[in-house]
């Protein structure tokens, strides 16, 4: 990929980001209302009501309290909460690792099992097992992944008792321990991303399969997994690589209802309780978090592919 | 002219039957266009068909398991969870159904702009479907919430706007390569209209791609929705979907172990029937699969 390419996709990133910024900035003055009324509460008293207005400086000009706002941001600076009065900034710092932890786990799940089960459908093509993948993936794309997590705590956890049921250990406790809390949790998330995964590389499996060089190849006598290495598992790279990049978000919002499930307390239960609480600040940080994870992944989804394949490079 | 023009877009027109025959012709697709069309009716008549009322409690019999008189046992107030399943059918499909119809409404006209008008027009409508896209559906379902405020109407518009850049987007790409065609460019030589052009000529060509995505938007907001409402942000008490009734099976789990099952059971099989119904269309009208 071209310097000039890479400019190109991150001006149109940060255009995005600053487009997010504007919706989220103006998400407060869309409250239906006085929001300074609203946020205080229906029987809150006029002087509290007051004091909310002059905190999230609704009393100045809208421009001037946006440019505050944006001019804050750049700085990483997002306000305080009206709640606890911690800024916002190392609020959501606070609360991110084990989202991100889960996110991740999630990821490798989706990739160990989806990958898997479509390189084995695409190189079986039409026998049960095949079948058998097929309609898994089916399955495994329609059930909720708040659902799938609730079952796996049932049987594997409160039945079986092989993983703890709740929350989530941080690392400083142990590889094992942090380990152990999050491999339920992650498999319900990475489940509809392993099933996404597995169409997909089934079907890069099989077009690959048709092509010349792997007919040459097999007549010189190569092994099925010879063919996987240095063939399959490359040009599947790049189908991989697109879905992940697409189900970021996903992802992302998944970790929401799976933190309500399973009890940890990460940026979404930081979310949710902060929309229950109307907690401006904090759910106004954390869309412009979210939105930059996903913007900065799709970034470097585009960046790879020159990476994986060099035919993209000089696109 | 007139006539050769119509007999171009005819073929459009005539393929309708055509796709639903061969649709009806997969036998999942078959089973799961029954299957919705059975929701259809349980939503409507569920106060009539299901075995008890799905508000009568029966305190001495809480958490009963299954049986011939409650087949899916009883809840944490002793009613009947078969009743209560089928009672909350009508919002949890309705919810998803009046989604679906805000994204297009808003998705749809802008699309038919955005492609017709191009320039700035398509710039700007572009940015702002990115910027939406920018945000995971149920993060920006939550922060309409959090303007809005939780409940089950907020809840339905939020996933309305938050699913209309996949509309907008399919119906841009869909129109702008049907003006390519031929018989616009006829229709545009022999005068018509823009507007009839629209009516007449694009819009009949851009319903297949449509239909497609919004059955398959049906699942993911049904998904979304139940998410919300499991958070409690949805639907609020004593309303049920079954989102809401997840929640409060699963905060009775030691009590109820299985309780999570009926529920989640009915929402897999749904989003299941709206997926095979968008394939089977997607592949009946010769449409290439989603990546």
């Amino acid at each position: 990929m071209s310097g000039r390419m890479i400019v190109r996709r991150l001006g149109g990133g940060v255009l995005v980001l600053w487009l997010v910024s504007l919706v989220t900035f103006l998400m407060v003055q869309l409250i239906p209302g006085d929001p300074a009324q609203v946020i205080a509460g229906e029987n809150a008293s006029a002087a509290d009501v007051e004091r909310i207005r002059e905190r999230l400086g609704l009393d100045r000009p809208v421009i001037e309290q946006y440019l505050t706002w944006l001019f804050g941001v750049l700085r990483g600076d997002l306000g305080r909460s009206l709640f606890t009065d911690r800024p916002v900034t190392s609020t959501i710092l606070l609360a991110a690792p084990p989202t991100l932890a889960l996110a991740v786990a999630a990821i490798v799940v989706a990739v160990l099992v989806g990958v898997t089960a479509g390189v084995l459908a695409g190189l079986a093509q039409g026998s049960w097992l095949d079948r058998a993948i097929s309609s898994l993936a089916t399955l495994g794309i329609a059930m909720p992944s708040f659902w799938v997590a609730m079952l796996l705590v049932s049987v594997f956890a409160l039945g079986l008792g092989w993983f703890p049921a709740t929350s989530y250990a941080p690392m400083s406790r142990g590889l094992g321990t942090w380990a152990s809390h999050l491999v339920l949790p992650a498999v319900a998330l990475g489940l509809a991303t392993a099933a996404e995964l597995a169409r997909h590389t089934r079907g890069c499996v099989a077009d690959v399969l048709t092509r010349p060089y792997v007919r040459t190849a097999r007549a010189r006598g190569a092994t099925t997994g010879w063919l996987v290495r240095r063939h399959i598992l490359r040009n599947a790279a790049i189908p991989v690589v697109t879905v992940l990049g697409l189900q970021t978000g996903r992802l992302l919002g998944g970790t929401i209802v799976i933190e309500a499930v399973v009890g940890i307390s990460g940026l979404g239960t930081l979310a949710v309780n902060s929309v229950l609480q109307r907690d401006y600040p904090v759910i106004q940080g954390y869309v412009l978090f979210c939105a930059a994870v996903v913007v900065l992944i799709n970034l470097i989804v585009d960046l790879t592919y020159g990476w994986i394949n060099p035919k993209v490079r000089t696109a | 002219m007139t006539a050769a023009v119509q007999q171009e877009t005819a073929p459009a027109r005539r393929s309708r039957t055509r796709v639903l025959r061969e649709v009806l012709r997969k036998p999942a697709a078959a089973v799961s266009i029954g299957y919705v069309l059975l929701l259809v009716v349980l939503a409507i008549g569920g106060r009539w068909i299901a075995p008890h009322d799905p508000d009568v409690q029966d305190l001495g019999n809480r958490f009963a398991g299954p049986s011939l008189e409650h087949w899916f046992g009883t809840d944490d107030f002793g009613r009947d969870v078969a009743s209560r399943i089928i009672n909350a059918a009508a919002v949890t499909i309705s919810a998803p159904a009046i989604s679906v119809g805000i994204a297009v409404a808003i998705g749809l006209p802008l699309g038919l702009w955005a492609a017709v008008r191009g320039g700035w027009v398509d710039a700007i409508t572009g940015r702002l479907a990115d910027t939406v896209l920018a945000l995971p559906a149920l993060v920006g379902a939550l922060a309409i919430v959090a303007v809005l405020g939780p409940g089950l109407v907020t809840t339905m518009i939020a996933v309305g706007i938050i699913f209309s850049p996949a509309i907008f987007r399919v119906v841009r790409g869909a129109a702008l390569a049907v003006t390519e065609e031929t018989f616009i460019r006829a229709a545009d030589a022999v005068g018509s209209s823009r507007r009839r052009t629209l009516w007449v000529h694009v819009l009949p060509n851009i319903a297949a791609p449509l239909l497609v995505q919004t059955t398959i938007l049906m699942g993911v907001a049904l998904l979304v929705e139940a998410s919300l409402s499991f958070l409690g942000l949805g639907v609020q008490p004593p309303d049920a979907s079954w989102g809401s009734m997840l929640k409060a099976a699963y905060a009775n789990q030691f009590d109820a172990p299985y309780a999570v099952v009926p529920p989640g059971i009915a929402m897999v099989l749904t989003v299941l029937a709206f997926n095979t119904i968008g394939d089977a269309i997607r592949d009946a009208v010769g449409l290439r699969r989603r990546t």
